[in-house]
């Protein structure tokens, strides 16, 4: 069913025209702004990559259009969901009325070890289930006795963060004024996040509020026995932005150790209170989610002097060239074991490819992410000979298009803070093999007859990252696209007679 | 090197390979600080005895995974369920997304819902731009034949009014006059997803209602409520109504809504009850709510209209079914047909060939209030015993209906009414006084891993099986569907308890 695209550029542009007709003017201008084909450009090429081209002339990380069907979440999001959530041993409130924490419990596949409800609390829904006198009278008393309540009922929680709902902000609730009280009775750490879902324009400015949390009320409090009791080694490493979806971190801590270095902190899948609190001794900060971490790693450099370097472990050419990028501020050894954890690789990746690349070359994919994806895993695309059509975020910034000119190449569709509307048509139009983006979008894509991958939760599959982890993402796209269900789309009765080949 | 080409790993096996246990292992120990495994385990022992168990429900302000969404998850279901009607939710963005993946993950299926997209500045000025401009992006994009409007926590807090909303944005010319945009306050701090069907439901029919004059007629109107297994239900309580002969109107239908073909066509919009069909409803004689906790406004507000009406809690199991039954014969005058009566006996030969597997077991069963009354009716039907009934947006008035139903068969005299308790204090029952099978929905999984009790997934939401909302659960054959299940679950366990090759073995039955 699905075709090859053989759409140049300038179609593109025409399509975005056609797109754009639909909309009333007023929201046609504001859209118009947040859609483009990715230009040429006499920048040099990526390095690793080969390429580049222009991408930051879209508009984005601003307001939504109402009605529109936007595809984006809330700060809540940001901060519950996707950076506090998965820190293990802490409870994470969803403060204020029952749906948000309901709505993303258990949702973002961060694996952890360890047992649920004893000393590890990921994937469970703590909340104050606000009803009408707490929004009358004001939720800190209900949210101090729900603090109290926890830490009799869950003993082994090593602190609390309160993860503010929309109501919140707007009661004038004190949320600090508990979280300071409480940490001075139980002795455990309490972060308040004033992450309410009206703040900001997308999760983003909830990744950003989180990180400032964890400055706040981690870092700039008194030296934990955690803290204390650890020494520095010259190998140390934070991994930053690696939320261990579907194991993810796992399949990239190995590669990591292999090469020598010391994963102090994992933030934040299948992290411990502990791993937040000891990164400031690490010696180098490695960021993969760069849109939801980035803001802590600059305030580790400017307070701590320690380095931050962006890296990507999606498919084996960014691999390879991360592991250096990230030996290279190591002495020799470790230099030299990254070349032996690239050889040691090697032959999975050459069976992978041997195996996969046949069956995908030349397909097309279109992706519409959040705020990293949809560059970072342009590049495994190509390592199976893939090729992307079009590419967007849902609360990328201007930094973010800025990188995508390294991974894509120009005349390539770029949409940002893309609408339900806008999609389906690009979709339709465009025909890709392949569309990898998130659940909503998922079954209207897959009625369509065109193959899909959840690329935010991997499907309920993964890891994707790492050298393990590209293997499964190599079958995984090959079993979406080359599954028999995609050519029974059409009655025989109804179809005419295809000659025999 | 644990991975290979040849035989991809996934996640499960890829972890448990030696390299990964002992990566995992080192981390533990070096780097988490995590409290020694002594401790983890005596804490996880205490959290199964009874002194935990009257700490946890004592809890007067904590909830732990709750069993109940929020109000607009029920008022987009309830939206759905009318034609080419696009649900718009008044309020921040980040909720609409909620409730789309929500909705998608269980029937995997596309659900569409827009959003007024309030920011800070909506916070401080009021959302009336936001309703201006959103519908009438929402007509221009999605071309909707109606815009049912709800709302957000965050405009109920603001105080956002809807009905001038609306109103001052038809002046504005964001869509027509005459264009249908029901609306309903649907607050999250209030009740829950089935309170938020009730307003939606209440606003919807008002808005055709209203100002029209009612002629009775002949009709029934059937008003399904939130129910996860809406797609078999919804066809099967039609085909039952269509076998009587009966002329009827569903009012909210999102059967053809969530579960529309791979064609190569994307429908946003399917099926559902026509707008012609909801004002016509005005005139049937006789409104009849298959869930009374869905629809407590909605029905006072039909009954207020001269219709006659009743309301049924979930009709699932043999008596519930001959209830819905007789209460459409008697409402109609139509006769109960001999084939239902057919469908009826070879259910209860189904009953009969299996009792003796079923006789006995006890349950603890949870979901929303008119489901947990219909299973744990059904399971004394069976000879089966509930002993744990729990709804958290279950009230006081329901745990009284719960009471007199299980002090109304021999079956019910160990049953427990737990009324607005959660699935952590669920675990703690079930680990003081444990029962054979648990009823529940996917978030019931955590309580089966934790308490070792089979879970039987029939309420929403269902996210780890696949298509079980295409089966019925209602009427003579949904009730057989219900049935497969549990036998299912008890002769699953029987041979899992007896698989071990000399040892267990000898009871591992040909023949059960």
């Amino acid at each position: 069913m699905a075709k090859d695209h053989a759409s140049g550029p300038d179609d593109y542009e025409s399509l975005i025209e056609e797109v754009l007709e639909a909309y009333p003017e007023k929201a046609r201008k504001k859209r118009a702004k947040h859609l483009q084909v990715s230009q040429t450009t006499d920048e040099a090429p990526d390095a690793t990559t080969g390429i580049a081209s222009k991408c930051d002339t879209t508009k984005s990380n601003i307001k939504s259009i109402p009605g529109v069907m936007t595809i984006r979440g809330c700060a809540y999001a940001g901060s519950k969901g996707v950076v506090w959530g998965p820190v293990k041993d802490m409870v994470h409130i969803s403060h204020g009325p029952v749906g948000c924490g309901q709505y993303s419990w258990s949702q973002r596949r961060n694996y952890y070890i360890g047992k649920t409800g004893i000393d590890s609390f990921v994937t469970m829904q703590f909340t104050t289930d606000f009803q009408e006198k707490d929004i009358v009278f004001g939720g800190d008393k209900k949210l101090a006795k729900t603090i109290d309540e926890i830490n009799e009922l869950f003993p082994l929680s090593n602190g609390v963060t309160i993860q503010s709902e929309c109501p919140i902000g707007l009661i004038g609730d004190d949320i600090e004024a508990v979280a300071k009280q409480k940490k001075k009775e139980s002795g455990k750490t309490m972060v308040p996040v004033r992450c309410e879902g009206f703040r900001g324009v997308s999760q983003s400015l909830g990744h950003h509020i989180a990180n400032d949390a964890v400055r706040d009320w981690v870092f700039e409090q008194e030296e934990s026995e955690a803290v204390k009791a650890y020494e520095p080694g010259p190998y140390d490493v934070n991994v930053i932005g690696d939320y261990n979806i579907g194991g993810d971190a796992w399949a990239s801590r190995i590669l990591l150790e292999e090469m020598g270095l010391n994963v102090v902190g994992n933030w934040s899948g299948d992290a411990t209170l502990a791993e937040i609190e000891r990164a400031p001794k690490a010696k180098l900060n490695l960021i993969h989610c760069y849109r939801s971490m980035n803001y802590i790693c600059r305030y580790m450099e400017e307070k701590y002097g320690i380095g931050w370097m962006e890296y990507n472990f999606f498919g084996p050419t960014q691999i390879a060239a991360s592991l250096r990028a990230i030996a290279k501020n190591f002495d020799e050894t470790i230099q030299e074991n990254a070349e032996k954890v690239i050889a040691k690789y090697q032959p999975l990746v050459d069976e992978v490819i041997a195996k996969f690349r046949p069956r995908l070359e030349g397909k097309s994919v279109m992706l519409y992410v959040g705020g990293l994806r949809p560059r970072h895993v342009v590049t495994a695309y190509d390592d199976l000979g893939m090729v992307i059509a079009g590419t967007g975020y849902e609360f990328g910034h201007n930094d973010d298009y800025k990188r995508t000119g390294h991974y894509v190449k120009d005349g390539t569709l770029i949409y940002d803070d893309v609408t339900g509307y806008e999609l389906e048509k690009f979709i339709e139009k465009i025909r890709p093999d392949l569309v990898g983006s998130g659940i909503k979008e998922k079954y209207p894509v897959q009625k369509m007859g065109i193959p899909f991958r959840q690329m935010h939760s991997w499907d309920y599959s993964g890891p994707y990252h790492g050298y393990d982890g590209f293997a499964i993402f190599a079958r995984d796209m090959d079993l979406a696209i080359n599954n028999p269900v995609w050519g029974m789309y059409d009655a025989p009765w109804e179809t005419p007679a295809i000659a025999a080949e | 090197m644990p991975q290979s080409a040849d035989k991809v790993l996934d996640h499960a096996p890829l972890f448990q390979q030696p390299e990964y246990k002992e990566m995992l292992a080192q981390k533990k120990i070096n780097f988490e600080c995590g409290h020694p495994d002594e401790m983890v385990k005596e804490i996880g022992d205490w959290t199964k005895s009874w002194e935990y168990r009257e700490k946890n429900l004592a809890r007067e302000a904590l909830t732990v995974n709750p069993a109940k969404a929020c109000q607009p998850l029920g008022a987009v279901f309830a939206s759905q369920g009318y034609e080419a009607t696009m649900p718009f939710v008044h309020g921040s963005q980040g909720c609409v997304a909620y409730y789309r993946s929500h909705l998608s993950r269980h029937f995997k299926e596309p659900s569409s819902c827009v959003s007024s997209s309030m920011t800070e500045d909506a916070a401080v000025f009021g959302g009336l731009i936001n309703m201006v401009d959103g519908l009438a992006n929402t007509k221009a994009l999605y071309d909707p034949k109606m815009i049912a409007v709800s709302t957000t926590c965050m405009a109920e807090v603001i105080g956002d009014d809807l009905n001038s909303f609306i109103q001052q944005a038809k002046q504005k010319g964001s869509v027509a006059e005459d264009f249908d945009v029901p609306h309903a306050h649907t607050p999250a701090f209030v009740g829950s997803h089935v309170d938020g069907y009730d307003n939606m439901q209440k606003g919807i029919l008002s808005h055709f209602w209203d100002k029209a004059e009612r002629v009775e007629g002949e009709g029934l109107n059937i008003i399904p409520g939130f129910d996860g297994f809406a797609v078999g239900n919804n066809r099967e309580i039609k085909r039952m109504l269509d076998e009587m002969g009966v002329d009827f109107t569903f009012l909210s239908d999102v059967s053809d809504v969530y579960d529309t073909p791979s064609d190569g066509e994307f429908r946003m919009y399917s099926g559902g009850t026509k707008l012609e069909e909801a004002k016509a409803a005005l005139n049937a004689k006789a409104t009849i709510s298959l869930q009374e906790w869905c629809t407590p406004k909605t029905m006072e507000y039909i009954a207020g209209k001269g219709q006659e009406t009743a309301a049924l809690h979930y009709p699932m199991g043999i008596q519930a079914t001959d209830e819905f039954l007789m209460k459409v014969s008697a409402l109609t005058g139509k006769a109960i047909p001999g084939s239902l009566k057919l469908e009826r006996g070879r259910l209860v030969d189904a009953l009969a060939d299996s009792q003796a597997h079923l006789h006995g077991k006890t349950y603890a069963i949870y979901g929303d209030p008119d489901f947990v009354y219909a299973m744990a009716r059904f399971v004394m039907e069976m000879g089966g015993e509930p002993v744990h009934c729990l709804a958290t947006n279950g009230g006081k008035k329901w745990a009284k209906q719960m009471e007199e139903l299980l002090a109304s068969s021999p079956f019910g005299k160990q049953g427990q009414v737990w009324a607005g308790k959660d699935l952590w204090h669920m675990r703690s029952l079930l680990d003081t006084e444990p029962v054979d099978m648990l009823i529940g929905n996917s978030y019931g999984k955590y309580l089966e891993r934790d308490t070792g009790t089979p879970l039987i997934r029939l309420m929403f939401p269902i996210f780890d099986r696949h298509h079980y909302h295409r089966f019925p659960t209602m009427g003579y054959q949904g009730a057989l569907n219900v049935l497969v299940k549990l036998l299912d679950t008890v002769f699953d366990k029987l041979d899992d308890d007896t698989i071990i090759p000399g040892e267990t073995d000898y009871s591992y039955d040909l023949t059960r």
